[in-house]
């Protein structure tokens, strides 16, 4: 019972969280604002799917957690490198 | 296949030969090899006459027996006269043709292939009695028409009178095509013969009235009625010897033939008689006017034609009037019936001959223009009389057979004003009025015809050739004619018993159980009103030739200006095609997002019209689950997400919030128990945002065409209009749940059957694996389309930063 209660104090802190993020993303002054703030949404829905998959008494989302991980680093790492050189696949240099 | 059926195919199959024989075949004129069908066919007929005087043979050929199309063929009296006349002066007029049309500088073949055509496609409109058969000759008669009016391609004029012949005709051609089929829906039969049976039956059906204005309307176009007379002047660009044979002798009759059929069962009612006549008085007159404003000697005989023609239907529509009455020894309203036919035969003899001679005449001067033409009669005395006896009988005169006829009609138009029946004593009077001034102008423009050509001083200067006298194969086929029109003027019952009477009971059947009908044509009646009229005509009609010159002007100034039918014909083809191309341009404007318009706009007035109609509304909540505080913050973040990408001002804000709204949606997935579903959400949403990317890079800024947005354009309020009417559609569905879900049989069976425990996967590998196969095959399209359109570039052009 606690933990049930923990956990929806949990979920709804992590929601504010991303709202905040969300605001975040639609007036950052910079892009990198923005990207920053995507990956921090990805990294609270890691936790916010953890804690769904505790809350429903499942372990069918871990695959779920771990592939947001992953994605959101492939995420920001694309994005990052559109701000920085404007293309995210390099062509292969022909020296 | 009967023979009669060979008979009607006969030229049909010759026409395929046609073009054989004129290449093997150079040194004799391709027309004499073409000549013994229509005699031989001509003499087949003839035969006919005794059988047909007493019953009617049919003979039947299974075509599409399922649908009741059979060709099948009648002859009785009115068709064995229409076959008589197509074969005769078909025959005549290919012996002309001889001789009209060189050897060596026209297309023989294509002129003699479209002809037998022609003879294929009458005989069988004449001949058939499945009303399918008789559309598809009827077509037939149109499209070889056409053919023949355009034989002279390369003048700009014929390719004129040929569309608009082929328009106008095959319009009137489709609307019958209508009747028949409405007649179909009211009788199921396609047999003339069995509907005309079932005549009395069907008389008050809602369709009777619409079915006989339709086939009317066919008839009308076909027979050059006003207003559907403006084919046929311009189809005068035709060879004389097409005019002589489509234009007066046969085709134009095909209308009247349609009427003339349709009598015993439309005539019951008083539409048919008031239109039919009307419209026939009104071409009479109309016809008989412009005739003699008109300087084209072949211009004048096509208004004639129009004039005539308007005569005789005058006379089918007076003839109708005979069916409401019972007793037939004081049936006076049928002998209008036996006027129309027996002016129909001889408009045939005399006006054929005259267009014959019109050829000759063109053949030998150079011209058909009266104002260059005059005294030719010395040159050409054969020609001349034969132009008299022509002109005279279609002016009335005694002793050619049209002063017959015209006697007749004249009886008829008195006759019609003591009917006491569609109120016709009120403007009855009309009728004769008018026929009487349309005689009078008939009378004018066929002395115009005769004496202004033959008479007079001669212009040789005026003349592109040097005139004489015409070889005798041109003359014979129009001497053969100006004798029959006298023979029959002289001996009228020659052709009454044997032809006339057995037409006028085909269209009359009410008459065919009574003996003591018969044909009697005398030339003394006493004096009578119609031989008033007559003499009438003779004076005011010597009155007005001699003052011709007066009051022509007039009307060539005067009466084009308030009615030109044929302006308003060029007119309205004219705006249509530019309404189409204005239309089209309007509607079409290239942009995608005016199609998307369209069918946003059409999808939101197509759902929620159907939603309103059919009374579909219904929100029926009791049956929804509980709203958690994740799914409305979710669903808050959604929204939030979705109107930032709205009114985001850069395209890079827009795909990161686009990518925001796809993990959220995974977030979705996830509360809804749905983990192979996030799963892929959330994979693909990553792959389409770096796509997103890889294309936005090179495109412009956003803000280069940046505008503020507005908030009641078109965009906005059809999107506000597409969510509206997905959500009602969504909640009004929700609660309409008819059947019990399947997935329980899924949840069974799902180890049981497939071994396996995701029942997702299952699904989709093994319950239902041929859409995921075809969802592959999708994805390697794509995948395919992707690599080709990359690297296959057919232009030259070269991006500077090309792998290779």
């Amino acid at each position: 019972m606690i933990i049930k209660i923990a956990l929806s104090i949990g979920l709804l802190l992590y929601s504010i969280s991303t709202f905040l993020y969300l605001y975040r993303i639609l007036k950052g002054p910079t892009t990198s604002d923005k990207v920053i703030a995507l990956d921090s949404i990805g990294m609270n829905l890691v936790a916010i799917v953890a804690m769904l998959s505790m809350f429903y008494k499942t372990n069918a989302y871990l695959d779920v957690i771990l592939l947001i991980a992953l994605l959101a680093f492939i995420g920001t790492v694309s994005f990052s490198k559109f701000i920085e050189k404007g293309k995210v696949i390099d062509r292969e240099r022909d020296n | 296949m009967s023979l009669l059926h060979l008979a009607i195919l006969l030229p049909f199959f010759a026409a395929l030969l046609i073009p054989l024989i004129y290449t093997w075949t150079k040194k004799i004129h391709t027309g004499w090899l073409v000549l013994p069908i229509p005699v031989i066919l001509f003499i087949y007929f003839l035969s006919y006459i005794p059988k047909t005087a007493y019953e009617a043979t049919t003979a039947s050929f299974n075509w599409i027996p399922r649908y009741g199309i059979n060709f099948t063929v009648v002859v009785d009296g009115l068709s064995l006269l229409f076959a008589l006349l197509i074969t005769g002066i078909g025959s005549l007029v290919v012996f002309y043709s001889i001789f009209y049309l060189g050897k060596n500088k026209e297309r023989l073949n294509n002129f003699y292939a479209f002809l037998m055509v022609f003879m294929t496609a009458m005989l069988g409109v004449v001949l058939s009695d499945n009303l399918i058969v008789l559309y598809l000759f009827w077509e037939l008669t149109s499209i070889s028409s056409f053919l023949l009016i355009g034989y002279w391609y390369h003048r700009e004029r014929s390719r004129y009178g040929a569309r608009k012949a082929m328009t106008i005709t095959v319009f009137g051609g489709l609307m019958m095509l209508g009747g028949f089929i409405l007649l179909h829906i009211m009788t199921d039969s396609y047999s003339l013969r069995e509907i005309l049976a079932a005549g009395p039956a069907i008389s008050n059906h809602a369709f009777f009235i619409p079915a006989m204005i339709l086939i009317l309307l066919g008839a009308f176009t076909k027979s050059a009625q006003v207003p559907f007379h403006i084919w046929l002047p311009d189809a005068m660009e035709a060879p004389t010897p097409v005019s002589a044979y489509l234009h007066s002798a046969t085709m134009v009759k095909a209308g009247l033939y349609i009427v003339a059929r349709f009598t015993p069962l439309f005539a019951v009612s008083g539409v048919w008689f008031t239109v039919v006549s009307v419209v026939g008085i009104i071409t009479l007159l109309w016809g008989s006017i412009n005739a003699t404003k008109k300087n084209d000697l072949k211009a004048i005989l096509a208004y004639s034609t129009i004039s005539q023609l308007g005569l005789i239907m005058t006379l089918l529509g007076i003839g109708a009037a005979s069916l409401h009455f019972d007793s037939l020894s004081n049936n006076l309203y049928a002998a209008a019936v036996v006027a129309a036919v027996f002016h129909l035969f001889n408009h045939a003899t005399f006006k054929g001959s005259l267009f014959m001679m019109v050829g000759i005449v063109d053949h030998e001067t150079g011209t058909r223009d009266i104002r260059r033409l005059g005294g030719l009669m010395r040159i050409m005395p054969v020609t001349a009389t034969i132009a008299f006896i022509g002109t005279f009988a279609m002016a009335g005169i005694p002793p050619f057979n049209g002063f017959l006829s015209k006697e007749m009609f004249f009886e008829s138009l008195v006759e019609i004003t003591h009917l006491n029946l569609w109120n016709v004593e009120t403007w009855g009077i009309l009728l004769p009025v008018i026929a009487w001034v349309a005689s009078v102008f008939t009378f004018v423009y066929s002395m115009i015809i005769f004496f202004k050509t033959f008479t007079g001083k001669i212009k040789p200067y005026l003349l592109p050739k040097k005139p004489h006298e015409a070889s005798l194969g041109l003359i014979l086929p129009p001497a053969i004619l100006a004798a029959l029109v006298v023979i029959i003027g002289f001996f009228p019952n020659l052709i009454a018993a044997p032809i006339l009477e057995p037409a006028v009971k085909a269209i009359l059947p009410t008459l065919s159980g009574a003996d003591d009908f018969s044909i009697h044509i005398g030339f003394w009646h006493g004096f009578t009103p119609a031989l008033l009229m007559t003499i009438g005509v003779v004076i005011v009609g010597i009155f007005l030739y001699k003052t011709h010159r007066f009051w022509k002007p007039f009307l060539t100034v005067k009466i084009p200006k308030w009615l030109r039918i044929g302006k308003a014909y060029d007119n309205s083809m004219f705006y249509m095609e530019q309404g189409a191309y204005r239309l089209t341009m309007y509607v079409m404007t290239g942009w995608l997002r005016t199609y998307l318009n369209y069918m946003l706009f059409s999808f939101i007035v197509l759902v929620l019209g159907t939603l309103v109609i059919t009374d579909s509304l219904n929100f029926d909540f009791s049956n929804l689950t509980q709203v958690t505080v994740v799914d409305g913050v979710l669903a808050a973040v959604i929204l939030v997400t979705l109107i930032g990408i709205v009114f985001s001002k850069s395209r890079i804000t827009s795909i990161i919030l686009l990518g925001a709204m796809g993990y959220t949606i995974s977030i979705f997935f996830v509360i809804a128990s749905a983990p192979d579903l996030a799963l892929t959400q959330l994979v693909i949403e990553t792959i389409s945002v770096v796509l997103y990317l890889l294309v936005f890079y090179h495109l412009p800024q956003f803000s280069n065409i940046e505008e503020k947005p507005k908030f009641l354009s078109v965009k906005t309020l059809l999107s506000i209009g597409v969510g509206i009417t997905i959500t009602l559609l969504a909640l009004s569905a929700y609660d309409t749940t008819f059947y019990e879900s399947i997935s329980q049989y899924y949840i069974d069976n799902v180890y049981k059957e497939a071994a396996g425990k995701n029942i997702v996967n299952v699904i989709l590998v093994d319950f239902r694996g041929f859409d995921t196969l075809f969802e592959t095959a999708v994805l390697a399209i794509a995948s395919i389309g992707i690599f080709a359109m990359i690297k296959l570039r057919l232009t030259k052009r070269r991006r500077k930063h090309e792998n290779e």
